[in-house]
């Protein structure tokens, strides 16, 4: 299994490669041959978890590389799942540039395998990290529908049309597609800071302690949370909804991220 | 003497940006300007299309460097430029060039959408308008005329039209990249000009729910509302009926900007911030170039519209290379007939005529006589030479006769005409009236 996470990373390195492809040359054959190359790497990813669950003992979500592989492999199904319900023009070729970007992060890191400290020694584990990880997922998502959002905007509102244009979908397309994920990412946000702060109860005796996971976690809800009620209460939709969720992610990101290297605190061991 | 010249003076999208063109258009005013044009030295004939993308001057001259200078003064009068300005921002065209560039023109070659088929209508307005005001006369009745033939041959042999994408469509595929379906979409059209007309077929085309009509004089708007099934409201309210729409097509004849920044900015918190897409076909513009500086307000007006449809043009290209032929032919052809009009291959014109027509006789009469003598042939034909000869002194005196160039020009006309020495004539006629 040493050789399954390489593996799955060539596999996403080519899918990626073939989605930025079928981006520049349109072309079906290009469009099909990245969706299986994409699951295919999916498939690869599933094996390598659960092999290193088997090996590691406990559900691998326990340190840096196991908490971003799983967060890429969220997204690899997310993004699969999302798209067998609701189609965006060129929307892979984005995630799949996220994806890899995480996986690189993750083979950057340490692969060792942790004996896992006894505060984490849990049911809540596998439901409070995995929960969490895939609300990140979602909102990565929607991240890139930001993204793609801006950059068409910006072509059409320049009125000077680039490579963008023709390739991404509709102004609404895409403001809708940044509600999708945000209506699936967010339940799982809140359901992840509530399980978080079940296992919290469990394992220090107190549901909340403003350690400061906790607390940009709690920021990361209130950005999106404040999108959602505006959203519905003074229009604020499109340009600022995709900035909005581009900022919401990146406190996402930091409270992942961040709160680990820069702040530390009790939940300073987990990735 | 020669015939006179063609020439044309003219303005259009490709020399001078919206603002220049913009400057041209209260020139139209409410008289034709080929009133005034006409009374320039040198021009004989004259007519004046003025469309939101162009203005061309087409113009029969004994002298037309001086005519064409004078052209462009009356055109630019008014709009502030200097004459080196002034010869930037357009263009002059004479002889084969005039011809070249005019079917061009009406075969909607020269078209910011090429192909667009709008053109040819507003060329013929503009030639009946030219026409009711007798500043055409014969050189341009042909030329013209000519014009509307070329046009409708491309339009056959071609695919042009067929591929064509108008302003109008582009903006339907522009408001499609906005607001994703359009079937719960509203359209207002402020102005009722033809384009705006045009727009909202489109638009209905694509499943529009609803349109409004906003206009100057309430009736008019009444009178299109009806036609489309929609809704009727005056100018002064059309801020009042902006939170409703999506899309607003402006076309007004009005001077100034109809619609400011300060006026839809409170009108977008309203609206819960969804897009409004802004469509300028003014010239002057209606709106203010600043509303796009607005979040979620997209405002194109014709010149920004083009670049939309710049996706299909390989394939366009190919139809306007064919056509592009047909025009090149055409040009040379109608090039022979011009130079025909002059003095000389009149009189060889109306020789040859009287020749053949002799000719034709004698064979005929001859071989009913076949018992005359060799001599009585021979008075015969002297007759029938002498008869021609004697029959043809006058209308050449005619011709010769001095005087001005206006009057030389016209008894070059009804000597052609009396003796019917441009069969197309008659023809060209009746595709006038298609």
């Amino acid at each position: 299994m040493n050789m399954l996470f390489p593996l799955t990373y060539l596999g996403y390195l080519l899918a990626t490669a073939t989605y930025l492809l079928w981006f520049i040359n349109q072309q079906r054959t290009a469009r099909l041959a990245a969706r299986w190359l994409l699951t295919a790497a999916g498939v690869l990813h599933t094996l390598n978890l659960v092999a290193r669950y088997f090996e590691a003992g406990h559900t691998p979500i326990s340190n840096m590389h196991e908490a971003v592989s799983f967060f890429a492999w969220s997204m690899t199904w997310g993004f699969l799942i999302f798209r067998w319900r609701y189609r965006v023009k060129n929307f892979g070729s984005f995630v799949s540039v996220g994806i890899t970007l995480l996986m690189t992060v993750a083979a950057l890191a340490s692969k060792e395998v942790t004996p896992l400290p006894p505060a984490m020694r849990s049911l809540w584990l596998p439901v409070h990290a995995s929960i969490a990880l895939m609300a990140n997922a979602f909102l990565a998502m929607g991240f890139c529908g930001g993204v793609m959002y801006l950059l068409q905007e910006r072509e059409i509102k320049s009125r000077r049309f680039g490579i963008f244009y023709e390739r991404l979908p509709s102004l609404e397309a895409l403001d809708n597609l940044n509600q999708h994920c945000l209506s699936a990412g967010f339940p799982l946000l809140t359901l992840g800071i509530i399980t978080g702060s079940f296992w919290a109860k469990q394992a220090w005796g107190s549901y909340w302690q403003w350690d400061p996971k906790e607390t940009w976690s709690l920021i990361t809800w209130f950005i999106y949370a404040a999108l959602l009620h505006f959203r519905f209460t003074m229009g604020w939709r499109r340009r600022r909804a995709a900035i909005m969720s581009m900022i919401g992610f990146a406190a996402a990101l930091f409270t992942l991220w961040g709160v680990t290297y820069l702040l530390g605190g009790i939940h300073a061991y987990v990735g | 003497m020669s015939a006179d010249s063609l020439l044309i003076v003219g303005v259009n999208h490709k020399v001078a940006p919206v603002e220049i063109r913009e400057k041209l258009a209260h020139n139209a005013g409410c008289e034709n300007p080929v009133v005034t044009i006409k009374t320039l030295p040198g021009c004989r004939e004259c007519c004046f299309l003025g469309t939101c993308n162009r203005v061309e001057v087409i113009c029969a001259s004994h002298a037309p460097e001086d005519t064409a200078r004078l052209i462009r003064q009356h055109l630019f009068s008014g709009a502030g430029l200097s004459e080196a300005e002034i010869e930037r921002y357009s263009y002059l065209h004479i002889g084969r060039e005039a011809v070249n560039h005019l079917f061009r023109v009406a075969a909607s070659l020269d078209s910011m959408i090429v192909g667009e088929p709008q053109i040819l209508g507003q060329l013929k307005k503009a030639y009946r308008a030219a026409a009711e005001l007798k500043t055409v006369g014969p050189v341009l009745n042909k030329f013209i005329n000519k014009s509307f033939s070329v046009a409708k041959r491309v339009r056959t042999e071609t695919n042009i039209g067929g591929s064509a994408v108008s302003i109008s469509y582009a903006a339907v595929q522009l408001a499609k990249k906005i607001f994703g379906s359009l079937n719960d979409k509203r359209v207002m059209l402020v102005g009722a000009g033809e384009m705006a007309e045009l727009a909202a077929e489109h638009l209905i085309a694509q499943g529009i729910a609803g349109v409004v009509v906003a206009n100057r004089t309430l009736e008019r708007a009444i009178t299109l509302a009806q036609r489309f099934n929609g809704t009727a409201v005056s100018l002064e309210g059309l801020s009042g009926e902006l939170e409703n729409v999506d899309i607003l097509i402006s076309s007004t004849g009005a001077t100034g900007l109809v619609l400011m920044r300060d006026d839809v900015k409170p009108i977008m918190r309203q609206r819960m911030n969804r897009p409004l897409f802004l469509i300028d076909i003014a010239v002057p513009r209606d709106l203010d170039p600043k509303l796009n500086d607005l979040d979620n307000v997209y405002l194109y007006d014709i010149d920004n519209l083009k670049d939309v449809v710049e996706v299909n043009k390989s394939e366009r290209q190919k139809e306007a290379d064919s056509a592009s032929r047909i025009v090149d032919e055409e040009t040379a052809k109608f090039q022979l007939w011009l130079e025909g009009m002059g003095m000389t291959p009149t009189i060889v014109a109306l020789r040859n005529k009287a020749d053949t027509l002799r000719q034709a006789e004698l064979e005929k009469t001859l071989s009913q006589l076949k018992e005359l003598s060799p001599k009585q042939v021979k008075a015969i034909e002297v007759l029938a030479a002498s008869l021609i000869n004697k029959m043809l002194h006058h209308p050449i005196v005619f011709l010769k006769a001095k005087g001005g160039a206006d009057e030389q020009a016209e008894r070059l006309d009804s000597i052609r005409q009396i003796y019917g020495l441009d069969p197309e004539e008659s023809n060209l006629d009746e595709e006038d009236q298609v």
